[in-house]
């Protein structure tokens, strides 16, 4: 297909907002670039997580699994090999992963999907700490002269390849088979459709994300061990950043995460121990006001003007 | 039958103790209209369910132009060109009514993508008397428009088997005629069809057979004189006492 006007136009204020927002290491270095790399990881994992479970609404919690396994890579490596190839291996790793759960889980219904992913990163944490107990290691150091500013701009590269790769879904057969199977599932196996390969197809890019994820930022906790690699938090989080923007449009994520980190933040350094209250009643508000995120609120909002136009 | 496109031996599924579906067999040949008879329940959806892949068989082989196809899922029946439409319809809410019918033409029997994809789907809403509403949500379409919808998906794939379920239920007189007509159309293009039907008219005016069945059993077979005029199907519709 070929590009329309719109899609160029897109395209070039996409590439101007990422310029953007790779000054900000210039700028500052301390807080603000530490906001930054917070908001760079949670707009990745987030987008990446809407690109499989917006269409097909299927609410997956794995992404702490991938997210560990993708520091483990890091930590087990940084020693023998160069940084950029661990992020890829701790990409094909978490794809591999997500296959494997995804043929496994992917023919369950909804309910059983969800189980088995939040269950998924405590399998993998309990079997990562049984083996440090039996060959009495503790944790591991990961020591590089990787600074914040270099995860920063690592992280960035990602984000930008994760919606240039949503973009290319969006026009694909594969997005809009993703589409017909989130519609009804029925019609999409009657319409010719893979389902069961399309699922696992697109399973895939949010779990090699979520470990490339997890290997970049390794450095930046010095010192891993599972509870911390692991945290099952941050499924939760990514899952209520994406539902909160919206997960039914590419850009829709990011409008949760830039908010809600602030909000973490806000609430992180007042209240230290209250952030789990947070998530939960950030949780009920999109259940109860927001089923559709900031991106549905946006269209009901436009449906009302074009109405009041017509009228 | 010489070659027929599709045939059923021996076709059964249960449900738990129930058999819904009874050691079926029959053939449709090719563009032939089959109308698949019988009271409510007797296991016409459900036999429709085995030849599309919706269910899997119990025992027994669907054959398709000689080779079997039961036990393969509906996607693969699919491409090899079977393509249904549903008793409750089934569209899909969140496209438009051009994207519903796009939806049946990009990965079945024949596939089309990106303008093609488009422009045949604009055809074939011309077809079936949508022309112009392309456009439209769903939600603005009375109740023929989204069985139109549906049958317009149906065709995109440019299936060769038709199975239609209970297509014209609920239509008016006035739509069961351009129905009835539409169909017409569709057998003179070259398919063959088999019709779960109820309505009388219908299966007067289209159908060259008809297969009868009672209780998930084939009770009658032949032209639709014959089988409307047999005692069997008789008291099948209306009871033993009636009988
Ligand atoms: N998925 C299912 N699970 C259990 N029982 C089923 C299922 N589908 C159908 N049945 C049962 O099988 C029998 C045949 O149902 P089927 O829908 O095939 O009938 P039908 O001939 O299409 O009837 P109608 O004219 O009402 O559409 C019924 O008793 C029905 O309750
Ligand atoms: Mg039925």
């Amino acid at each position: 297909m070929s590009l329309t006007k719109t899609d160029i136009r897109n395209l070039i204020l996409a590439a101007a907002a990422l310029a953007i927002c790779a000054l900000l290491p210039l700028g500052d270095n301390g807080y603000w670039l530490g906001l930054g790399v917070t908001i760079a990881m949670f707009t990745t994992l987030a987008t990446s997580w809407a690109l499989f479970s917006g269409p097909t609404h299927y609410i997956s919690l794995a992404t702490a699994a991938f997210f560990g396994v993708g520091t483990y890579v890091t930590g087990l490596g940084i020693d023998a090999l160069p940084f950029w190839s661990l992020v890829a291996i701790a990409g094909l790793i978490g794809a591999v992963l997500a296959a494997l759960v995804g043929l496994a889980t992917l023919r369950l219904s909804g309910v059983y999907f969800v189980i088995f992913t939040l269950g998924l990163a405590e399998l993998v944490r309990q079997s990562i700490t049984w083996v440090q107990n039996n060959t009495g290691q503790k944790g591991l150091y990961v020591l590089t002269d990787l600074d914040e500013a270099g995860i920063y701009w690592w992280l960035l590269g990602l984000a930008a390849a994760v919606f240039l790769t949503g973009w290319l879904i969006g026009r694909s057969r594969l997005g809009f088979a993703l589409r017909v199977i989130g519609d009804d599932e029925t019609v999409a196996a009657h319409s010719g459709i893979n389902t069961a390969r399309a699922k696992v197809l697109l399973f895939m890019l949010p779990g090699a994300v979520a470990a490339m994820t997890g290997a970049i930022l390794a450095p930046r906790y010095v010192y891993i061990e599972p509870s911390l690699a692991f945290a099952p938090i941050l499924s939760f989080q990514v899952v209520i950043m994406a539902l909160l923007g919206g997960a039914s449009r590419l850009w829709g994520p990011l409008v949760g995460v830039i908010p809600f980190t602030f909000l973490l933040e806000a609430v992180s350094s007042n209240f230290p121990n209250q952030t789990t209250l947070v998530i939960g009643i950030a949780f009920l508000v999109i259940v109860y006001l927001l089923p559709g995120g900031f991106v549905g609120l946006l269209g009901k909002i436009l449906h009302r003007l074009n109405a009041r136009e017509g009228a | 039958m010489v070659n027929p496109v599709l045939s059923l031996r021996g076709v059964t599924k249960r449900f738990g103790g129930l058999v819904a579906v009874n050691a079926m067999d029959f053939d449709v040949a090719e563009r032939e209209v089959v109308g698949l008879l019988g009271p409510n329940g007797s296991g016409k959806s459900t036999t429709l369910n085995l030849v599309s892949g919706a269910l899997p068989l119990t025992s027994g082989t669907v054959s398709l132009w000689g080779s079997p196809i039961s036990g393969l899922p509906a996607q693969t029946i699919n491409r090899k060109g079977v393509s249904r439409t549903f008793q409750l319809v089934r569209l899909l809410p969140s496209m438009n009514v051009r994207e519903n019918v796009i939806a049946g033409a990009v990965f079945g029997h024949r596939r089309r993508w990106g303008h093609d994809a488009h422009d045949h789907a604009e055809h074939l809403l011309d077809k079936v008397g949508l022309g112009g509403k392309g456009d439209m949500p769903l939600r603005q379409l009375t109740y023929i428009d989204t069985k139109r919808v549906e049958l317009a998906r149906t065709l995109a794939s440019d299936p060769k088997v038709l199975l239609l379920d209970e297509w014209l239920a609920g239509l008016n007189p006035t739509e069961l005629q351009i129905g009835i007509t539409l169909i017409k159309s569709l057998r003179d293009e070259g398919r063959t069809i088999i019709l779960v039907e109820h309505v009388m008219d219908a299966i007067r005016s289209l159908c060259d057979r008809c297969v009868v069945m009672a209780a998930g059993t084939k009770i009658a077979e032949g032209t639709p004189t014959q089988v409307l005029s047999d005692k069997e199907v008789i008291r099948a519709y209306l009871g033993d006492d009636d009988a």
